[in-house]
């Protein structure tokens, strides 16, 4: 595949903060390494990584909004273009969106209307065109199932269903090309994540690519069309959802099957040990030391990200 | 959420606040009785000052007749209860009701109070949001700066280094007092007046901008790393929208809920600068009523500033009910 059929394309990234360690001594903490991922039209990607995996920087550097101590390397490109941060910022709300990941990040003091509308203009503005806004807020909110008096509603009024709908809703209300939804699922009951995917998939249809950021690999599987394996800020592995059926054969990285074992109905056999922390980080393969495969060559070099069976694993021994 | 719900909370809170009101103004009165009857300062000896020719017996005359011989809880239940019904007694200094002294007095501090609360609030505010969003940069700094001397200047001082510099050198505004000196009362301008108030203005404002900026820089610093400035940030919007439609918003609310509480501070420097500028006015009125020993007065003067200080705090929480939903809802509940 060209690099111009992929919407959305990261490469190498890489994600460091200075830090102040003991007094004045300044240290650079490596938070992302050499992440790759490639997010394309009408798919739902999942980004699938336990927390510290790096999940939610690499949201926040898509759209340039990483804090101003945070260095990044490698590249992101959107639609075949290499992005600068100027790209990134004429681009963040109308081509790539965000839904964050709670109801925190909408303004405590400001309806819920507005705020979906926030990206286009909003609802304020003298009479005609306010009404009119008004009116497609509400239809927004009617094509979602919710009832048009929730534009009206201040965010802590929202139950945590809602809440999810108008997240999404304010991507969606900027029509952009790319979604990128961090943890978008936690603390729904089995009906509101059912509603919850089923929106997001009707999205991607209308030819969106969404890159959905979560620790909840059952959600992933149910819904997205491929899922990329985070483990300490970097890709393990990229596989078509359908490699994850039955034992997990068809997948390529022992992290990513010891993640399929680990599931209460696959198992429930974890891994010992956990991911390094950031600037504990191993010479070699960020796995080494827990991966049942390891050899002596793995310690000593990172491994390539590679394509394999039609899908991407950072291991020397996958085939 | 509906109206009714709202009006329901509203009078309940009301209903709570006069309760609240009301013990305080009982035990405030209670203390400050109590405080004077401490006080070396003996009311007879106020009154009649350094005249020798009052005796003994007259003065024990004058007791009588001030009720000063009976016991003290009788003393302050009958003052109590006069208070209640609208006699507050008679200014031993000014030999005119206490409640009409105090109207006039208050009057002309309100004056001063209100367009130095009003001109620090607007200054205060502006420049804390300035400083909050250019944090670190030389503006911020230099409004820091700025702030951390006001803090640690004395009233009195910056008003006597105000006369010094706009009244005696500059001669722009007149030195003391609330009107010229020799000019009858009827042919006094509004000229006059308004020249007259700004030093004492100008000092109370300044000193109390300090507060209200550094508040509200903290306060916009804190919002604009928050998690919705960020998703804001994330839709593309600009610097400009984002101060525009969330910081004000957002820093507003606790900026107005201080300036109100603030109305204490308020008071407290009202009589510095009165005193530094010879202003007519309720601080004056206090600082010579305790020196003097006018109790009646004294007293009066300190349930007005209760009262004064109260309405302020529940000036603050009406308006951030007003304002903020979370808090409304929580009232109707």
């Amino acid at each position: 595949m060209k690099d111009e059929e992929y919407l959305l394309k990261v490469e190498n990234l890489g994600v460091s903060f200075s830090q102040y360690t003991q007094g004045l001594k300044k240290t650079r903490l490596q938070v992302i390494t050499d992440l790759c991922v490639e997010l394309r039209a009408g798919e739902i990607l999942a980004v699938v990584g336990s927390s510290g995996s790096g999940k939610s920087l690499l949201a926040h550097a898509v759209l340039g909004i990483l804090p101003e101590n945070a260095e990044e390397t490698g590249s992101i490109f959107f639609e075949g273009r290499k992005l600068s941060q100027r790209d990134k910022e004429a681009l963040r709300g109308k081509e790539i969106a965000l839904i964050p990941q709670s109801v925190n990040f909408l303004d405590p003091l400001q309806k819920v209307g507005d705020q979906i509308l926030s990206g286009t203009g909003g609802t304020s503005g003298p009479g005609q065109k306010r009404r009119r806004r008004t009116e497609q807020a509400e239809a927004l909110l009617a094509r979602y199932g919710l009832e048009p008096g929730v534009a009206r509603y201040f965010p802590h009024q929202l139950s945590g269903g809602m809440a999810r709908k108008v997240l999404l809703q304010t991507a969606l209300a900027a029509d952009c090309r790319a979604i990128i939804a961090d943890e978008p699922t936690p603390g729904l009951d089995p009906d509101s994540l059912a509603e919850v995917l089923r929106d997001f998939r009707a999205a991607a249809a209308e030819g969106r690519g969404i890159l959905m950021i979560t620790h909840d690999i059952n959600a992933a599987l149910q819904i997205a069309d491929r899922i990329a394996i985070f483990y300490a800020g970097t890709t393990f592995e990229i596989a078509a959802s359908s490699d994850f059926a039955g034992d997990g054969a068809a997948l390529r990285h022992p992290y990513t099957r010891a993640l399929l074992q680990a599931l209460p109905d696959r198992g429930f056999t974890p891994i010992p040990g956990s991911q390094p922390l950031p600037g504990e980080l191993p010479e070699g393969c960020l796995f080494c030391g827990r991966c049942p495969q390891q050899t002596e060559e793995c310690a000593g070099r990172r491994p390539m990200f590679r394509d394999l069976r039609g899908g991407k694993v950072r291991c020397i021994h996958a085939t | 959420m509906n109206g009714s719900m709202g009006n329901n909370g509203l009078g309940k809170f009301l209903a709570g606040r006069l309760f609240k009101l009301i013990t305080l103004l009982v035990a405030v009165s209670l203390i400050t009785f109590i405080l004077m009857k401490l006080s070396p300062i003996d009311p007879v000896t106020a009154y009649v000052g350094a005249d020798s020719r009052v005796g003994a017996e007259q003065r024990e005359l004058i007791a009588q007749q001030w009720g000063l011989d009976r016991p003290p809880a009788e003393q302050f239940l009958s003052w109590f209860s006069s208070l209640l019904s609208g006699d507050w007694g008679q200014s031993i200094i000014y030999r005119r009701p206490v409640l009409s002294v105090i109207g006039e007095k208050f009057l002309a501090s309100l004056a001063v109070m209100a367009a130095a609360w009003a001109l620090s609030g607007v200054i205060g505010f502006s420049l804390g949001v300035l400083s909050g969003v250019k944090e670190g940069k030389l503006t911020d700094k230099l409004i820091r700066g700025y702030c951390h001397v006001l803090i640690s200047t004395p009233t009195f001082w910056l008003g006597i280094l105000f006369v010094m510099v706009f009244a005696v050198w500059l001669g722009w505004f007149p030195v003391a007092l609330s009107v010229p000196i020799g000019v009858l009362a009827e042919d006094v301008t509004m000229m006059d007046k308004l020249s007259h108030l700004v030093l004492p203005v100008l000092t109370l404002s300044v000193i109390n901008i300090a507060g209200i900026c550094m508040h509200t820089r903290e306060k916009t610093v804190e919002v604009l790393r928050s998690d919705y400035v960020l998703f804001a940030k994330a839709r593309g919007e600009n610097r400009r929208q984002i101060v525009r439609s969330h910081v004000l918003r957002n820093v507003s609310l606790p900026a107005i809920t201080l300036q109100f509480l603030s109305f204490s501070e308020l008071f407290g420097g009202a009589v510095f600068v009165e005193q530094v500028f010879s202003y007519p006015g309720l601080g004056q009125a206090a600082v010579q009523a305790g020196l003097r020993g006018d109790v009646p007065l004294l007293m009066g003067i300190t349930i007005i500033s209760l009262l004064f200080v109260y309405t302020g705090n529940t000036a603050a929480d009406l308006l951030y009910r007003a304002v903020d939903p979370r808090i409304r809802e929580r009232y109707a509940r």
